[in-house]
């Protein structure tokens, strides 16, 4: 059944409060998730006082000085820093977003990091993306084709090239996927926006020859309808991608063939 | 405790490859409802505060009674397509999620043709 509360062990607590030089004079609190699980505690919230005027504009600059000046040991998942990895995806004021594309002063009184929902946490901000993975690669998220491979590339015209964009931009940063309040409550059986997305690309591919096949694996009551059109995924996407319009294409082509 | 591998539980028992049927139904019987209900409460409110008689006399019009057993038939057929999806998506033990999905499908009929027999036996019993 869905879970209304959290089980006892991860209640979340107060934490410790790391305060800020005395001399700051743009100070903003930064509340952030923690959990050891070496420690055998429940996650905390610590609090972290921030001089803006010494940091980056984004959240992530505000991680990574935590990170190198106050507290060694706050793990999370970063690196591109500017939004095309999809590693610094966490619950930044009540959104699932990049902080590395999230200014600061977008954010109105404390800045709150959670890890993303719904998803079992390994250490703080980090979560185990195993699951969303798996389900990812169960697409078969490549070109497949039945016909001889010609001599030279596989041509497209700049039409059917067109029909791939607002999707091969998505970087799986899987804010979309622990948005939606059906991938919560079945995230075995439901794919999530982010997976059905792609699975759409490469459906919408005029090169791919396995569009049956494609439509066959998600052809399942779990697997594509559990999306009731909710759409906390196109809302909350920090690259402005619609990953409900792409369910709704899926939708569309299922319907058609029957 | 679960030990499968991620990709075994997602790929799972396959797809059930029936489920395009069901949205379809859930689409048509929605779109069919639109006009149905209308009527539905258009009637209603024009009857409120009617007696047996009116009543009687208003399905005994050929297309009132086809209406009226239309409606309730698309309605009871609409819930339970709908309580299904929210019984699959709340509901996760095996056991009370067949027991639930049974019952909302035995009673949508039970429903659907106690409201129906009422309307032909209004419009047509003595």
């Amino acid at each position: 059944m869905v879970e209304f509360s959290l089980p006892p062990r991860s209640k979340v607590r107060p934490g410790r409060t790391h305060k800020a030089a005395p001399d700051a004079v743009r100070m903003k609190r930064f509340h952030v998730y923690r959990y050891d699980p070496d420690s055998g505690d429940n996650p905390r919230l610590d609090t972290f006082e921030i001089d803006l005027d010494a940091c980056g504009p984004m959240v992530l600059d505000a991680l990574l000085k935590i990170k190198n000046e106050v507290d060694t040991t706050l793990a999370f998942r970063r690196s591109c820093r500017e939004g095309v990895c999809g590693s610094c995806a966490f619950n930044i004021d009540g959104t699932n977003t990049l902080a590395c594309i999230k200014p600061i002063d977008e954010i109105r009184g404390d800045v709150k990091i959670y890890p993303l929902p719904h998803m079992a946490v390994v250490k703080d901000l980090v979560v185990d993306l195993s699951l969303a993975y798996a389900q990812y690669a169960a697409i078969e998220p490549w070109l497949e084709t039945e016909s001889t491979p010609a001599d030279r590339e596989r041509r497209q015209s700049p039409e059917e090239r067109a029909k791939l964009d607002g999707m091969w931009e998505c970087v799986l940063c899987f804010c979309c996927q622990t948005s939606c309040p059906s991938y919560w409550w079945n995230p075995e059986k439901y794919l999530g926006p982010a997976i059905l997305l792609q699975a759409y690309r490469w459906i919408a591919d005029s090169r791919d020859e396995h569009t049956a096949e494609r439509l066959d694996f998600l052809d399942d009551p779990y697997r594509l309808y559990r999306c009731h059109t909710i759409m906390n995924c196109t809302s909350t996407c920090p690259k402005d991608l619609n990953p409900g319009k792409a369910i709704a294409e899926i939708k569309k082509l299922q319907a058609q063939r029957r | 405790m679960d030990m499968r591998s991620p990709m075994g539980r997602v790929r799972g028992h396959g797809s059930a490859g029936e489920a395009t049927a069901h949205f379809w139904a859930q689409r048509m019987t929605s779109l069919a409802l639109i006009p149905l209900s209308l009527w539905f409460v258009f009637a209603a409110v024009s009857l409120v505060g009617a007696d047996h008689a009116t009543f009687k006399a208003f399905l005994g019009h050929h297309g009132n009674v086809l209406l009226t057993v239309l409606f309730v038939l698309v309605l009871f057929r609409h819930a339970q397509l709908g309580l299904q999806v929210v019984i699959e998506d709340y509901v996760h033990a095996d056991g009370s999620k067949l027991a639930s999905l049974i019952a909302v499908k035995f009673l949508a009929a039970l429903g659907a043709a106690s409201c129906a027999l009422a309307a032909i036996k209004l419009a047509y019993g003595s």
